[in-house]
């Protein structure tokens, strides 16, 4: 299963659904990421993690290992 | 206000970044009022409103959502519940519309009434957003005014608009059928004694599962069976499904009040200062040049010599002896006059001496902040802090701490992760401050020939203890739990607002002005008297005092470190007051009346009397242990109660007990040949519970009472 941590840079990803439960995933959501949304994954930090994607017509950034909870079509 | 008047009361809600805080200074000016909120330190600030009479204005803190799972969020969400405001204003950032609006869509379900600031209208033109406020209040179902905050414009028509505002009837939301459905059968299960307009909020809530949820519910009601089939059917949990259906609602009214599409590809001003910033190759130079900056402006030039003039011209020059003259004049007698000029005066002008440069710092911070650069940092520094159980934004207090403990325990105030705040608040006194560097200069100037080793290595350990603690601490049970996530905008930049930065310097500076008039004063004075008195209260020299009598007593448990010697003791006792005062207490004790900053006049003295390991025990014991009075203010400021600033004062000693007895007496050893049964023993099993914390992944429960048999 494809995840927002494997999309490639600078291209439109659509979110298909965000697994696990609690706290993250809530959070997650309440940023916008939701089913069906938009996605752009824009770069990484200079040290390869987190990265900045552009959601909602904002900026977030988020750290691969929360990124690989959001399956993308 | 006199029985007749009821107050009304406004609560001001909005995202992180929305133009709140502007707002906020803008409609209040300096009507403000800073305190916590009950049982958590989140600001709370209240103020009146300029022009609009018998109003207060609650800042609620900046928050997404209302979800029930940080402080900030539960926070917002009980006072709406339980306080009832009259009305929530709800500022907006126009130029991110969607997101923002989720949290007035929450807003809107808990029935007050809701007038909406669609701020920061500028820069929504600038991306090509024009919005119809009209139409957008339309479909909400509440007022609309725009504004640009930070200009000033539109702020009278926010007042005009809290002054006229009536009752508006929020138009719920309507979600799909068989979701209104669910919500309609939860509804016949809500308690009859809820307020009616927070009926369907309630509703939701037992939907989403919220833990809070079951107060509402009227007895025997069993609800799950609702959610259960409405999981089913969308094949999601009902969270999610909730909050799909909000954000679905919000694509609808957005698409109903934009005048044009918007170009998302456009390339805005942020996009391309972040070209550079955030850059794969500039971004740590480029944080490592700002870094240096805040250090060299707050640390090497601006703010040590405001904290300087403060020390030596206003209360050396001027304060201490016009209030000795004074009170000589006056006939007070000699110890009241000593009491009231060395130890009040003398103590609480030591600490606020500190004032200018924490000033500077806390000036420094806030145009990182505002400007949007923090976030930056936190994202730049993530991955390396993320390996020690802490968040990018750790490593800001670490830094200012290299100056001042105490604005560096503030600067933990940045870090939205409660845990990682207040772990942070705990371990950034580890790094040496700049009262620590005469110690350092003692040390290595009387037993190591001046070497500059001395302070490298006190840097070198103080950064690992860090990051050690980080790792220990994150298994305490306290602050046991998931890692936090690193879910965090990236606001963009915008230039600082001069208003909002001086209100948060002026107060910032006055919490710690007075913490200063309170808790240290006490403490300044209870020392005061111990080293000034003996045991039948007659005035006596500092060696001849009750302190000193506790320093022989207390000394043996310095023994296995090396120094028990009552001077030593002593001094590290005086150096809670502020830690430059180690040195000249050891000046004093050694019997000069005045030493020079690193006490050259007794480096000899020192020589004969301890060896260089232990001289290093010694330095290592006083770098890491308590901080000063001051810093512990801060820690208290930070960490909300005294039993967790108990906790983490304790830790900072424990671990300053083991660094020493691991050094001094594996030190004998390799250096000397020589064993210290009782030492050496104490050295082992300090070294095993170090490396044990360090390893095992749940060692808390079990090894508790080893540790503190270890350190007793």
């Amino acid at each position: 299963m494809a995840t927002l941590k494997d999309a490639a840079f600078g291209k439109e990803v659509k979110v298909k659904r965000i697994v696990g439960e609690g706290p993250v995933r809530r959070r997650l959501m309440d940023m916008g990421i939701t089913k069906g949304c938009t996605i752009v994954v824009n770069k990484t930090a200079p040290l390869g993690d987190p990265l900045e994607v552009t959601v909602r017509g904002y900026e977030l950034s988020l750290r691969k290992s929360e990124a690989s909870l959001i399956e993308i079509e | 206000m006199d029985g007749g008047l009821k107050m009304r009361t406004i609560a001001l809600a909005g995202n992180p970044n929305s133009g709140k805080t502007t707002v906020f200074n803008k409609l209040t000016g300096s009507s403000q009022r800073v305190g916590n909120w009950p049982g958590v330190t989140i600001d709370r600030k209240e103020g009146r409103i300029k022009g609009v009479e018998d109003t207060v204005l609650v800042d609620l803190p900046g928050i997404y959502s209302l979800s029930p799972y940080s402080p900030e969020e539960i926070v917002s969400r009980d006072y709406i519940v339980n306080e009832k405001p009259d009305l929530i204003l709800n500022v907006v950032d126009a130029s991110n519309l969607e997101r923002n609006l989720y949290l007035t869509v929450q807003l809107l379900e808990m029935g007050t009434p809701v007038v909406m600031i669609l701020n920061m209208m500028d820069l929504a033109a600038a991306k090509g957003i024009s919005i119809s406020a009209a139409n957008l209040g339309r479909m909400l179902g509440c007022t609309v005014v725009e504004t640009t905050a930070s200009k000033g414009t539109g702020i009278d028509d926010v007042k005009k608009a809290l002054a006229t505002a009536s009752k508006v009837e929020p138009i719920p939301q309507r979600f799909e059928p068989s979701v209104e459905d669910a919500i309609a059968k939860a509804e016949e299960g809500i308690r009859s004694d809820l307020r009616p307009e927070l009926r369907r909020w309630a509703a939701i809530k037992v939907i989403e599962r919220d833990e809070k949820a079951s107060e509402y519910v009227r007895e025997g009601f069993d609800a799950e069976p609702i959610i259960k089939a409405l999981e089913d059917e969308y094949d999601d949990s009902s969270e999610s499904i909730i909050t799909d259906q909000r954000y679905n609602s919000i694509c609808d009214t957005v698409s109903g009040c934009l005048n044009a599409p918007v170009d998302r590809n456009r390339e805005t001003f942020s996009d391309k200062v972040d070209r550079y910033v955030t850059n794969k190759w500039l971004g740590l130079p480029i944080f490592v040049a700002v870094m240096y900056g805040v250090y060299y402006l707050a640390v090497q030039t601006i703010g040590t010599m405001g904290t300087d003039w403060v020390n030596d011209v206003f209360f050396g020059e001027w304060v201490l002896p016009a209030a000795r003259d004074w009170l000589a004049n006056a006939g007070v007698n000699e110890a009241l006059s000593g009491f009231v000029v060395e130890g009040l005066i003398g103590g609480v002008g030591a600490v606020l001496g500190f004032l200018p440069q924490m000033l500077v710092m806390f000036l420094l911070l806030a145009i990182l902040e505002e400007i949007g650069y923090m976030s930056r940092i936190a994202f730049v520094m993530d991955r390396i802090f993320r390996r020690f159980g802490l968040s990018g934004k750790s490593f800001i207090p670490v830094m200012v701490g290299m100056g001042c403990g105490v604005p560096g325990v503030m600067a933990s105030r940045t870090i939205e992760s409660d845990r990682d705040r207040r772990i942070t608040a705990m371990t950034t006194t580890f790094i040496p401050c700049s009262a620590k560097l005469p110690i350092i200069a003692l040390i290595a100037g009387a037993l190591f020939g001046g070497s500059a080793a001395i302070a490298l290595s006190s840097y070198l350990i103080g950064i690992l203890c860090i990051l050690m603690s980080g790792i220990i601490l994150k298994k305490w049970k306290s602050f046991v739990g998931e890692p936090s996530p690193f879910i965090m905008e990236l606001p963009p930049y915008h230039l600082p607002s001069v208003m909002n930065m001086v209100m948060s310097v002026l107060q910032r500076g006055w919490a710690f002005v007075k913490k200063a008039g309170t808790f240290i004063l006490v403490a300044c004075a209870l020392v005061w008297v111990l080293s000034s008195f003996n045991w039948s209260l007659e005035m006596v020299d500092a060696d001849a005092s009750m302190l000193a009598s506790i320093g022989n007593a207390i000394g043996f448990i310095f023994a296995p470190l090396g120094f028990g010697d009552w001077q030593f003791t002593v001094a590290t006792v005086t150096g809670l007051l502020a830690k430059e005062n180690v040195v000249g207490t050891l000046g004093v004790l050694f019997g000069f009346a005045e030493v020079s900053e690193a006490g050259e006049e007794f480096w000899t003295l020192l020589a004969g009397m301890i060896t260089p390991l232990a001289g290093f025990s010694f330095l290592l014991f006083n770098l890491i242990c308590a901080p000063c009075f001051a810093a512990i203010g801060a820690m208290h400021r930070e960490l909300g109660t005294w039993k967790a600033t108990a906790f983490g004062v304790g830790y900072q000693c424990l671990l300053a007990y083991a660094v020493s007895v691991i050094v001094y007496q594996f030190g004998l050893v390799a250096l000397y040949g020589t064993v210290e049964p009782v030492g050496i023993i104490m050295a082992v099993i300090a070294l095993a519970a170090l490396v044990f914390l360090l390893i095992a992944k749940d060692p808390f429960g079990t090894i508790k009472s080893k540790v503190e048999a270890v350190t007793a």
